[in-house]
């Protein structure tokens, strides 16, 4: 993509609203211009995909054919809670902690 | 010559021989991780005290009989994005800068199984999303030919590391060319391996049908050990492929005759350095004087792979990377007004801006109204990728191409401009997304001494031909380290004390 071509994806406000609600991020008011910027920049280019007939091509998620894996339902691994709850940014003695959510 | 200008596979002789011990080795890796991290920066975490403990142990078990493989013993470093039971994996983020694992990845474990000394994890860009290192929350990795370049990415540091002899092998990951494009940009080896070969289990998520594990080091012959070593199916990782043809080392043969190789032209064309095309280009000659039939042919299809790879990646990034919540490991915000705020706060503090910017396009292409327009459209973009190269192997054994269109660029370049390094991954990108393995060996340097690589793909499951084609040409040459590499051992060796053991500036024919 050459600089200087008007930007044919204009990014609105509501938008970067809309999609940092689903990433959930808050960004700053600088990074929401930089976003709008830089999501701009990158469709324009990921249209170039639009110049390619793809009607009748299906959609390739797997480059194998993949089946299911099926495992028996056994407890193979044995982990410490205390262990585990070592990585926890805010525990009690046997659990996570996290902000109250019902009221 | 001495220790660090083994390989690793000659290191392994020389331990299993009882020439060279493993703590010696272990030291002698260590030393030269001391003189070298002020320059290079190429870890995140060492771990001298465990390495050593490590070593002993390693060795007590070569005495009993124990072990015996081709890399018991030898000192490796992986990659922060593998998980280490009991050893910092940071992903290079400020998100998991505390984050200790309670398991270890499948290939770290295999490589354990075998041996290995793991002295430390190395720098990456942020959770692999970068393409020169420089995205890491801990500071960028030099390249060791050039301080003031980049040592590509996102296995920057694996691949600085393997250059300026601080391990003998590393461990990197490929989502789009993150183990190819720094090994061309280092002067070293590497591989990806068709996906499914290697277990994915305990490799912190990018783009799941993307990444693979593969590795590091100074030549093919390393490669190939490496890679049957970690090759494995695992039931925990549920694209994990069933192969009975990992016995990669059978195929470091030199014999290529009749080896039908195939450049595609338009990895040859506009926004390829002539230098690089160059130094390609008399590889490819040494490869047809010792048989192999080259041919031009058109591919296809070359300038799609970047828009559809960014598309794909970023839908699996912003997916893979919703568990990263501030709730049961990682960063947690300090302040915040209730739960959503909390995550949100914790997520926006804890993630750098490239990993935000693929969040961000990765929940907009799969948001509904945009997922067929863009999601469907690049998955359907792969499949007439994948289409191209079936019909390449119907021709052609191996391609061969360029790994990068320029060598390393100065550190900060790509920083401002995030879409020219996204273009950097021209020729890498297509092979994640057609499943394909992929081996970058050195193959010269450019008028400024950084090195060029040359990469080979081959069709899914062929890395053997691969492997055959890499160590023919490899024969030509001599493996050539940068310079730092024997100024740091040579000032470290200076710098030890009167007194100690002599064996460290032992002389090694």
């Amino acid at each position: 993509m050459e600089r200087g071509i008007a930007m044919a994806n204009i990014i609105e406000d509501e938008t970067i609203e809309y999609v940092s609600i689903l990433a959930k991020l808050e960004l700053s008011g600088e990074e929401k211009e930089a976003a709008k910027r830089d999501m701009g920049r990158m469709l324009d280019y990921i249209d170039k995909l639009n110049e390619l007939d793809t009607s009748k091509t299906e959609p390739l998620s797997h480059v194998f054919p993949v089946q299911n894996v099926f495992r028996e339902d056994k407890v193979t691994n044995e982990w410490s809670r205390e262990d585990m709850l070592a990585n926890a940014p805010e525990r009690t003695e046997e659990a996570f902690a996290v902000p109250k959510t019902i009221e | 010559m001495s220790i660090l200008d083994f390989t690793a596979t000659e290191l392994g002789k020389k331990i299993q021989a009882g020439e060279i011990g493993v703590e010696e080795a272990a030291a002698a890796a260590l030393l030269q991780i001391k003189a070298a991290e002020p320059k290079v920066h190429a870890f995140v975490t060492v771990d001298e005290e465990r390495a050593m403990a490590r070593a002993r142990q390693v060795q007590e078990q070569i005495r009993k009989g124990q072990l015996s493989g081709p890399l018991a013993g030898v000192p490796a470093a992986i990659k922060d994005n593998m998980c280490t039971k009991g050893m910092r994996t940071t992903c290079s983020s400020r998100m998991l800068s505390d984050f200790v694992p309670t398991y270890t990845a499948e290939a770290v474990s295999n490589l354990e199984k075998a041996g290995a000394v793991i002295l430390g994890k190395t720098n990456m860009d942020e959770f692999a999303m970068g393409s020169s290192t420089e995205t890491s929350a801990f500071g960028d990795t030099k390249n060791p030919w050039n301080l003031e370049h980049v040592p590509g990415g996102s296995s920057g540091g694996s691949c600085a590391a393997v250059a300026v002899n601080e391990c003998f092998y590393a461990l990197g990951s490929d989502t789009g060319g993150s183990i190819r494009q720094p090994s061309s940009f280092c002067g070293v080896t590497g591989i990806k391996p068709t996906y499914g070969t290697v277990s994915r289990y305990g490799l912190i998520a990018y783009g799941s049908s993307l990444d693979q594990i593969g590795p590091v080091a100074k030549d093919v012959s390393d490669c190939a050990a490496i890679l049957e070593t970690i090759a494995s199916y695992d039931p925990k990782d549920s694209t994990s492929v069933k192969r009975t043809d990992t016995d990669f080392t059978s195929a470091l043969t030199e014999d290529i005759k009749g080896l039908r190789i195939g450049l595609p032209d338009d990895y040859f064309g506009e926004g390829l350095d002539s230098q690089v095309r160059e130094k390609i280009f008399a590889a490819v000659d040494v490869l047809r004087e010792k048989g192999a039939i080259v041919e031009e042919f058109h591919l296809s299809l070359a300038e799609y792979a970047i828009p559809a790879y960014y598309v794909i990646a970023s839908a699996e990034a912003s997916s893979n990377l919703a568990r990263f919540d501030g709730v049961k490991y990682g960063y947690r915000a300090k302040e915040y007004d209730g739960l959503h705020s909390m995550y949100k706060k914790s997520r926006s503090e804890g993630f750098g801006p490239e990993v935000k910017r693929r969040i961000m396009l990765g929940s907009f292409v799969l948001s509904s109204g945009y997922y067929d327009a863009y999601y469907l459209k690049a998955l359907r973009t792969k499949a007439l990728i994948k289409e191209a190269f079936n019909r390449a192997f119907e021709a052609y054994d191996i391609i061969v191409a360029p790994a990068s269109p320029a060598t390393a660029p100065k550190l900060g370049q790509w920083l401002c401009d995030p879409i020219q390094m996204y273009l950097g991954d021209i020729y890498t990108i297509s092979v994640n997304l057609a499943g394909l393995p992929g081996l970058t060996v050195p193959c010269g340097t450019d008028g400024k001494g950084l090195p060029i690589g040359m990469q080979l793909i081959g069709d899914c499951f062929q890395e053997k031909k691969l492997f055959r084609a890499g160590f023919a040409f490899e024969k030509s040459r001599c493996y050539q380290s940068p310079a730092l590499a024997k100024e740091l051992e040579q000032e470290s060796l200076a710098a030890l004390p009167m007194g100690e053991p002599e064996n460290k500036k032992k002389d090694f024919r």
